[in-house]
């Protein structure tokens, strides 16, 4: 859920929209925040599931040091959601384990 | 070449940029963000202290302030830029996001690379749907994202009552803040305000599990004894999508371990930390520490330690003369002082002066 009207911070003004596709599915962001903000936004809390037991995992630090959030981005395994900014039409999928490079 | 490598531009790091820089010294300030500012904008809370520490202003108006003094400054900016380590002879590793590594020769080298935060591990505690407090944090105040409509706050200290106060601001209903612990951590006033819009503190309680497939829809909590053990039978589940853990803050220093810098255990300051002297210089000549890396405490701490830094840099490097140079410093000094009275901040004097009477 975005937050508006907050009662200190001022509305965050002239963000451009862009859309990303997160396993599939089209999700709205805005220019300059990152994925896990957009997909936080979108309800999608799952990013990726651990090697073995399969096990969900989604945003923990969201500073870029706990690598729980990491998804496939444009083809790229392993890549640290909560600081990697959204571009339009950015491909995002969850993985299993360590993900592949495959297209 | 640089006189004086910063690297982490949050509170500490930007200060020390702009005190020695002020002064005519050549600095490059380095961070992984694409913002300086650190943490302080994440911080929608106004400050204590005095008038020179900005009481009563908002952390995100400190860090545009901040921001606004160092680009009338001459300082070198690297953003989107990782440090992977630093050679003996002072060569310091760096990439730049999208470009290859590349390396710099320092002068002197400030690490304040600021803190993490402490997991607690309870079952369930991987799941979608926990997360720290400062990223709950992050989530709302920067980006603007609600990360939760229901949630439990674990820890009491004052990380946990501000972030609860801010969630609730921002919209979310906080079921409970709970704290394992006989009393509240956290500072009187936060909690006070807490408790004026009804929100429930629960101390002597803990997480026991978190609920839920494939995300969180409940918590189970448990009430402890004195020794922190579970009382069987005081179980209770509550319904909430998003539990924050507030267990306290880390020195973030994998850079000095990588240098094999001396390190001390200073629980009062969060656990390992790097010692160093009076002018924050650690084990390794040249090299220096501060802020939340230099034992966690609070961004006015911050701003202040990187300002002695930045000003012991100026000094060596003969921008002050040394006249100039302690007079600065004992004020600041003075300042410091100031900011670690009372009960919470006498632990934080008492745990800096362990570190650095180790140091002569």
């Amino acid at each position: 859920m975005r937050i508006k009207n907050h009662p200190i911070l001022e509305d965050l003004k002239n963000r451009k929209k862009v859309y990303i596709t997160v396993d599939g599915r089209k999700v709205e962001a805005y220019e300059g925040e990152p994925i896990a903000a957009a997909m936080c936004a979108a309800g999608i809390r799952v990013h990726r599931t651990t090697p073995r037991h399969n096990e969900p995992r989604g945003i923990f630090c969201n500073r870029g040091r706990c690598t729980d959030c990491i998804m496939k981005v444009d083809g790229k395994p392993n890549i640290r959601t909560c600081v990697t900014l959204v571009k339009n039409g950015m491909k995002v999928e969850s993985i299993r384990g360590m993900g592949d490079w495959s297209e | 070449m640089s006189d004086f490598v910063i690297i982490g531009a949050g509170p500490a790091g930007i200060s020390a940029a702009n005190e020695s820089a002020r002064y005519g010294v050549k600095v490059t300030l380095i961070d992984e963000n694409n913002l300086p500012g650190g943490q302080l904008f994440t911080q929608t809370h106004k400050f204590f202290g005095s008038r020179e520490h900005r009481a009563g202003v908002r952390g995100f108006q400190i860090g545009y302030d901040l921001i606004e003094e160092i680009n009338k400054l001459n300082v070198d900016v690297l953003l989107d830029t990782i440090v992977y380590g630093i050679s003996a002879d002072m060569e310091v590793k760096y990439v730049t996001e999208g470009s290859s590594a590349k390396s710099i020769t320092a002068g002197n080298i400030l690490i304040s690379t600021g803190a993490l935060e402490k997991p607690v591990v309870f079952k369930g505690w991987t799941k979608p749907g926990v997360m720290g407090a400062g990223a709950a944090q992050t989530m709302m105040n920067v980006h603007r994202v609600l990360p939760g409509r229901k949630v439990l706050m674990v820890g009491s200290g004052n990380v946990g009552l501000i972030v609860a106060y801010q969630l609730k601001q921002a919209g979310a209903d906080v079921v409970g803040i709970i704290e394992a612990m006989p009393s509240i951590g956290g500072y009187k006033v936060h909690a006070s305000k807490i408790r004026r819009i009804g929100i429930p503190i629960l101390t002597s309680c803990t997480i026991k599990e978190a609920k839920g497939s494939p995300q969180v829809s409940s918590a189970v909590i448990v009430g402890v004894d004195k020794n922190l053990r579970e009382i069987s039978g005081t179980e209770d589940e509550i319904k909430c999508d998003l539990v924050c853990i507030a267990a306290g803050l880390k020195p973030f220093d994998e850079l000095c371990w990588l240098l094999n810098l001396e390190f001390k255990y200073i629980n009062e300051l969060g656990g390992f930390v790097p010692v160093h002297n009076d002018d924050l210089e650690t084990s390794m000549k040249n090299i220096y520490i501060a802020g939340d890396a230099a034992g966690v405490e609070e961004a006015s701490t911050a701003m202040e330690e990187g300002r002695l830094v930045g000003v012991a840099v100026a000094q060596k490097l003969e921008y002050l003369s040394d006249r100039q140079a302690e007079k600065l410093k004992g004020k600041i000094n003075d300042r410091l002082k100031y900011l670690r009275l009372g009960s919470f901040g006498k632990k934080r004097a008492e745990g800096k002066k362990k570190l650095t009477s180790i140091s002569k």
